[in-house]
């Protein structure tokens, strides 16, 4: 079978280029989320390659044994209408797998939709990441900052993203710390990450939104806590206040680099965290720092919809 | 934008105005050739007029080919593209419009017409019938089908093509981000297209129902009839949501209605959830006729009846149950919270059950059997293994926890295509080259077809096997570009080659087309396969009315246990047949839905009340229409069928 053996070296050659390689970044975890769900996914791939090793294994013994050529010209083969005991073997196999699996889905899902494991004591950083044509704004309420293209973070710290949209659904994604989710414009959702190792690493909108799709990455910098406060100060105390006119100017459609300012758009234009659609009218009670009153929102945020 | 603006593209390029020029060329050759050949009466009443299944079958053939290499032609250019690190081939606005079109071309109008080929070709003549049921609503069907395809096609020279994804979720596909029309080419070519399917699984589901030959029961139905049976009560579940969908996007994209919108209390989410409640049955659609012509095509060539003929109808009824539960799987990263999500993950690993019955079922056929490698057979056997990959990434992707790092990535690029390419396209090479002979009376060249299988097989495998890894590595679908610090650019030139491969292998098709036409023996019998269901108990070429007398059935294997056991079909006098009318209502009725969709498209509101009076004039016209259709008589079937049964008594 020349085709067994070429998708064979096809694999073994792909290993093999990809032995040289950076490790893949999802199943290079920098934070308990991901870690999560690089364990899920080795899991899967264990469970699935005796999946794929039995087909191959059966069919390749089938296609070889009862080829025409191999059989005498007067042989004819049996008219088999069904075995019970191997059809409930064929269903029982399969089933016992999906029962595993499944427990280890809605397992894990829990654990990467909650604060990370082993954060759940200490209050976690919160940072509203928006996203407009094709740029993330990233505010941080209590430290009263906000950034465009790159996000710091503190390590050893629970991270909850409040994400919306100014534009497209667009998907806030930072493969080593963890999954994404969308970022919308008529509600938020939110999304715990944590980083356990500082480092650098790449954030992107996953999620198609147009011509500048492509280039809509963000950059993370994960630091120790001391780090964090220092630059924290640092913005507080140099970087230009945030403006009205100076947002509106940023949502514009485009590309823009990394800015800094101190202050944050959630006073003057609040997120959408109200139960009504698009209503950013009704919600002008609920911004500021009423933060507290806001996360029970995000909660249940999606319960009616 | 000034209203003529409309019209002119919005990103032209040469390739545009050279493949503009290319079709206005093509256009009036084909005017001249028909003129010069004097065969327009020949297309009129041969073609566009007929209500016979074989003929529309064969027409939805040549639309489907025609689909599949404008489809080819896009996905080259994608792998082209991205096959280097910040290419300049392609600017971001094309390349968008390069994967919208792929996507639409590829399931809409390349896949669909492609087993609809298939289903109305072989169906009535594997049931014993002498047509569907509704020979004239069929007819309209394949128009309103090709006229929604031609209406999606001439986008990118009139207007601009649709630039938000086959997906195209709002808000992106909405006025606020989406100005061009090409968006409402999307919303009213699909769904044109899409009432001419919604007709079809009615009257399928009809023609299976309550035209099957005397003694064949719903259990003795050969695997494909089941296949397109269920197939097309899918059909009929899920495409009046894409109807309503399509109407509520062109209630946005037209007239301002806030349904999908950002303001206004339009929820974006919905489009999302309409679109898959569609979409995922959309993809067992295309699936479950597969299946069907895998049965065939594996029971024939290894000689021996389909292994576990109950199971196997079993799992097609729970996996077209279970396709309506899982649509949820394609947005889990929207946040509707881990409950949901985790009920979504286990009915979406659910149906790999049913899935992998039906893959043990094959190998056990095979088992036993006396397996010959032909063509079809290849392909067959090369679906397996293939399919098992895509099968258990599917399973990966549906764990919700894992799927958050998959969704968008270009590793779930490389499973939808490691399922549809041999799920689908390998299905209709097989089932092609195996109904060819009873299409048109000659045989494929083996050689040639076994060295595009290769190419193609092969092929598939180079280009989509890196993505996984690709995908993995944080490589979103759909960039147009990316740096070269991503590393991402080596095992996306490796996909570019399969790519060419596989564009090889299509080549390698058609030359196998011209080839046998010129070269084909065309003295190979009725049933050059030694095939085992009743299509196969016809004439070669088929006689319009397919079978002189009706069938008597039952078994699964009516043909076999004919040439086997001697078991009788055909018994009775021959008796005067009852035949349908061609007509060119449905031909004329879908140019005005034509017409319709173009004026609906530019918003020109004159000529689209005008059209919408004409569809409905079309309507009320078959309405009050007499037409009995027309008796072939006795003689003239005795004569058509005397060197044919002489023949026949000699070789069973």
């Amino acid at each position: 079978m020349i085709k067994k053996w070429s998708f064979l070296s096809l694999v073994v050659g792909l290993f093999a280029i990809l032995a040289g390689c950076e490790p893949l970044l999802v199943l290079d975890p920098k934070g308990p989320q991901a870690e999560t769900t690089a364990n899920v996914i080795w899991i899967s791939i264990a469970t699935m390659a005796i999946v794929v090793a039995a087909v191959f294994g059966l069919m390749a013994y089938v296609v070889f044994k009862y080829r025409a050529s191999k059989q005498s010209e007067d042989y004819e083969p049996p008219h088999i209408e069904g075995n019970p005991i191997i059809e409930t073997i064929i269903v029982a196999i399969p089933v016992i797998i999906i029962i595993f699996l499944s427990i280890v889905t809605v397992k894990s899902t829990y654990e990467v939709e909650a604060t990370p494991k082993g954060y759940e004591d200490q209050k976690p950083l919160i940072v509203y990441a928006s996203s407009s044509d094709w740029k993330w704004h990233f505010s941080y309420p209590e430290e009263n900052i906000e950034t465009v293209n790159y996000l710091y973070i503190p390590t050893d710290r629970a991270l909850e993203f409040r994400l919306y949209s100014y534009g497209p659904i667009t998907s806030f994604w930072i493969p080593q710390l963890g999954g994404q989710k969308y970022a919308m414009s008529d509600m938020i959702t939110t999304l715990h990450l944590a980083a356990d190792v500082p480092g650098e690493y790449m954030g992107r909108n996953a999620n198609f939104s147009g011509k500048g799709f492509a280039e809509n990455i963000f950059h993370v910098k994960a630091m120790s806590p001391e780090e964090f406060d220092k630059w924290v100060e640092d913005v507080k105390a140099n970087a230009e206040p945030l403006t009205e006119e100076k947002f509106d100017e940023l949502l514009k459609p485009g590309h823009l680099g990394q800015l800094t300012f101190s202050g944050t758009h959630l006073g003057f234009l609040p997120p959408p965290e109200g139960h009504h659609h698009g209503s950013h009218e009704t919600n002008d009670d609920e911004h500021g720092s009423e933060h507290a009153h806001a996360h029970e929102d995000v909660d249940t945020d999606h319960s009616g919809h | 934008m000034d209203y003529f603006d409309r019209f002119a593209i919005p990103h032209p390029s040469p390739a545009i105005y050279a493949s503009m020029v290319a079709i206005g060329l093509t256009m009036i050759a084909i005017v001249i050739g028909l003129t010069y050949f004097k065969k327009w009466g020949y297309l009129w009443s041969e073609w566009l007029t007929t209500v016979d299944h074989k003929r529309i079958g064969i027409m939805y053939l040549i639309a489907a080919l025609l689909m599949l290499f404008r489809g080819g032609v896009d996905a080259l250019m994608m792998r082209a593209q991205t096959a280097v690190p910040d290419n300049k081939l392609l600017d971001a606005q094309h390349y968008n419009e390069v994967f919208t079109t792929h996507g639409v071309v590829m399931i809409i109008f390349m896949a669909m017409p492609f087993i609809y080929a298939l289903m109305n070709f072989v169906v009535p003549l594997q049931i014993g019938a002498r047509d569907v049921a509704f020979p004239r609503l069929n007819a309209l069907s394949f128009w309103l089908f090709f006229m929604g395809a031609m209406l999606f096609n001439i986008s990118f020279v009139i207007g601009g093509s649709p630039d938000a994804g086959w997906t195209s979720y709002f808000p992106l596909a909405g006025n606020d981000f989406s100005q061009s029309v090409g968006t409402n080419y999307y919303m009213l070519s699909i769904q044109i297209a899409g009432i001419g399917t919604l007709i079809s699984g009615i009257n399928f589901i009809t023609t299976i129902f309550r035209m099957r030959a005397p003694g064949m029961k719903l259990m003795k139905m050969p695997m494909f009839t089941w296949t397109t049976l269920i197939t097309n009560a899918i059909v009929v579940f899920a495409f009046p949501v894409l109807t309503i969908a399509l109407l509520l996007g062109t209630m946005d994209r037209l007239f301002g209605a806030h349904i999908f919108s950002m303001t206004n209390g339009g929820m974006d989410m919905l489009w999302a959830n309409l679109f898959w409640v569609w979409g995922h049955p959309e993809v067992y659609i295309l699936i479950l006729p597969a299946f069907g012509i895998y049965s065939e095509v594996i029971s024939t060539f290894s000689r021996r009846n389909l292994y576990g003929y109950k199971s196997m109808v079993a799992s097609i009824v729970i996996i077209s149950f279970f396709s309506f539960l899982v649509w949820m799987h394609h947005f889990y990263t929207m946040g509707q919270g881990p409950l949901s999500n985790s009920i979504f993950s286990i009915t979406t690993m659910a149906i790999a059950i049913p899935t992998g019955i039906k893959i043990f079922n094959w190998l056990l056929t095979m088992r036993k059997g006396k397996i010959k490698f032909t063509v079809p057979m290849l392909y067959s056997v090369g679906f397996i293994p293939i399919f098992t990959i895509g099968g258990v990434t599917g399973v990966m992707l549906g764990m919700a926890s894992a799927d958050y790092q998959y969704h968008n990535t270009m590793f779930l690029v490389a499973h939808f295509h490691y399922t549809i390419i041999p799920g689908v396209v390998f299905a209709m090479l097989a089932g092609l080259t195996y109904w060819w002979p009873k299409m048109f009376g000659f045989m494929l060249s083996e050689r040639i077809g076994k060295w595009a299988f290769w190419f193609i097989a092969i092929g598939t495998n180079v280009a989509f096997f890196p993505m996984f890894f690709t995908g993995l590595d944080g490589q979103a679908r759909r960039m147009y570009t990316y740096s070269e610090a991503t590393g991402f650019g080596p095992l996306n030139m490796l996909s570019f080659v399969g790519a060419i491969g596989l564009a090889i292998g299509f080549a390698l098709i058609v030359y196998n087309i011209y080839y046998s036409v010129r070269y084909a023996s065309r003295d190979i019998g009725s049933d050059p396969w030694d095939a085992r269901t009743l299509e196969w108990a016809t004439q070669t070429p088929v006689q319009s009315y397919n079978f002189a007398r009706t069938p008597q059935v039952d078994s699964i294997e009516a043909l076999w246990d004919l040439k086997r056991n001697g078991k009788p079909v055909f018994q009775g006098e021959i008796e005067k047949i009852h035949m349908p009318n061609s007509s060119g209502m449905p031909f004329i009725m879908s140019c005005i839905f034509f017409a319709w969709g173009f004026s609906l498209i530019f918003s020109m509101w004159i000529p689209a009340i005008i059209t919408t009076i004409a569809i409905f004039a079309c309507m009320a016209h078959r309405s009050f229409e007499k037409d009995d259709g027309h008796y072939i008589s006795v003689e003239e079937i005795k004569a058509t069928e005397k060197d044919w049964e002489v023949l026949n008594d000699e070789n069973r």
